[in-house]
């Protein structure tokens, strides 16, 4: 305790005596250019809301349906199962930012009209297909956590297999894998940002905005403000699951 | 005669280069009940899962009250609809109430409704001591308590056939006794049984008939007097002979 706060108070200390200091403070904690800039910022964050909103319910199901695939048993669905594995590997493995890039700029060349040439509807597409694949695979760890014997003891009390997953083996995976998909929500709520590449006024880019014409960059710290607003008490309440899931062990 | 309930004939199952079991033969008529003895890995579990449709046979018929239920034709869940079976590790839904665990089979399969499913596992379950168990989550009940859970999930979709595979195998001594008596009640209602197990004394006197089961064919059947007192083959001999100086008998 008393370390830490010998170490806390030094960094303070060096930095609020630093020569520089006055200028930090002017350019990026300037109260005057937060009040000016805050009410754009919050009104575009509300963009980020509802599409972190959207895309989330989109990954949530598509997510769990290659999942489900993949995990499947049937010979007769092994063609989708490898669509699904290849899915999952290029979705993992291509960085979410280019995929903004290829499809927002790439869909409109195809001479598309109406939402399909949606900057927004794109880039919630864009980051749909990477976090699907991400969200598959945490699910696909949740199902194959499930022992076997209960898909036993569930087809035994006469249970189709159907019926047999829906209420036996995904409620007890769903269950397990609830910390890593609250995780995966977090990193997507700050991935959101990552449409302001096509020109979309999210809270990013209204900030990059203010601040380039400004010269000051409190407003980026305002757009940082309000993404922490909202990923602090995801994090919270991921750490009280954790915990739960644990206590239960 | 009647026709029996259960009817096997020359069933043989591998797994990969392994016999376990090699054009087995056996029948159980209504009302009665056979027990299965015989070294581990002689071939008793995986006997009871073919039963139930849980493992493919590789040749032979299993008849259910005279129909066939081996041919792919046969729908699996229909069958396992009108058997219950009793797995050594309970096998219970860890996620369910205990009253859950007994009513998902009979509700989902719409063979009742769900009033009629909650009334019939309310009357067993008092019946079998677990009156005041019934909203607990399986993990807060004692190994005893769980198996008589588990055969009164069995139970209670009034099955043709009850198939208990070593039920008190994973069971501590002293919770033995109550989960034998569930057991004995059954059958003293004229349930139907085959059971897999180690308990000699209790096969004796339940059992109508003892089947010796070895390297994947049954060697001997008979009443429980005449298999155990005089033993005409040397394998069985042998394995009682066994069990007698491991204290067992």
């Amino acid at each position: 305790m008393a370390s830490s706060v010998i170490v806390l108070g030094g960094l303070a200390l060096l930095l609020f005596t630093s020569s520089g200091w006055p200028d930090v403070q002017e350019t990026f904690f300037s109260p005057e250019a937060f009040r000016t800039s805050f009410p754009d910022i919050l009104k575009a964050f509300w963009l980020d809301v509802r599409m972190f909103l959207a895309v989330e319910v989109v990954v949530l199901i598509l997510g769990l349906v290659i999942a489900l695939v993949r995990t499947s048993l049937s010979p007769a669905l092994f063609p989708i199962r490898i669509l699904t594995a290849v899915y999952c590997d290029i979705f993992r493995g291509v960085p979410v930012i280019l995929l903004v890039y290829l499809i927002g700029f790439g869909i409109p060349t195809l001479g598309v009209t109406g939402v399909l040439a949606e900057p927004i509807f794109l880039a919630c597409v864009a980051l749909s297909l990477a976090y699907s694949a991400y969200v598959a695979e945490v699910y696909r760890a949740g199902i194959a956590s499930v022992h076997r014997t209960q898909t036993d003891s569930a087809l035994a009390v006469g249970l189709t297999n159907f019926q047999a997953l829906r209420h036996v083996v995904l409620p007890q995976a769903v269950r397990r894998v609830r910390p890593p998909l609250l995780n995966d929500f977090i990193s997507l709520q700050k991935d959101v940002a990552l449409v302001s590449v096509l020109g979309v006024q999210e809270a990013f880019r209204v900030a990059q905005i203010d601040a380039q014409s400004t010269f000051n960059y409190t407003p980026l710290i305002a757009a940082a403000l309000l993404y922490i607003a909202v990923t602090i008490p995801m994090a919270r309440i991921l750490d009280y699951l954790s915990r739960k899931e644990e206590a239960k062990r | 005669m009647s026709v029996p309930v259960l009817e096997i004939t020359g069933v043989t199952k591998s797994f990969g280069d392994r016999l376990v079991l090699d054009g087995l033969d056996i029948a159980v008529a209504e009302h009665r009940a056979v027990a299965l003895i015989g070294a581990s890995g002689s071939g008793k579990s995986t006997l009871l899962r073919c039963i139930d449709l849980l493992e493919e046979i590789d040749d032979g018929d299993i008849f259910l009250d005279g129909e066939v239920i081996t041919d792919p034709s046969v729908d699996p869940v229909s069958v396992r609809r009108r058997l219950g079976f009793v797995f050594q590790a309970f096998n219970l839904f860890p996620h369910m109430s205990v009253l859950d665990n007994v009513t998902l089979g009979a509700v989902r399969s719409g063979s009742m409704s769900k009033r009629e499913a909650t009334d019939r596992g309310r009357e067993l379950l008092a019946r079998f001591g677990l009156g005041e168990r019934e909203a607990d989550r399986p993990d807060q009940l004692s190994g005893g308590q769980q198996q008589r859970v588990a055969l009164v999930r069995a139970f209670a979709s009034r099955p043709r056939a009850l198939l208990l595979d070593e039920v008190t195998s994973a069971l501590d001594p002293e919770l033995v006794g109550d989960v034998l008596e569930a057991v004995r009640e059954m059958k003293d209602e004229g349930m139907t049984m085959i059971i897999a197990t180690h308990e000699m004394t209790f096969a004796r006197e339940v059992a109508d008939q003892i089947a010796f089961l070895h390297e994947g064919t049954i060697v001997e059947v008979g009443t429980p007097e005449k298999v155990m007192d005089s033993p005409q083959r040397p394998e069985t001999r042998r394995f009682l002979h066994r069990l007698l100086a491991a204290g067992r008998l």
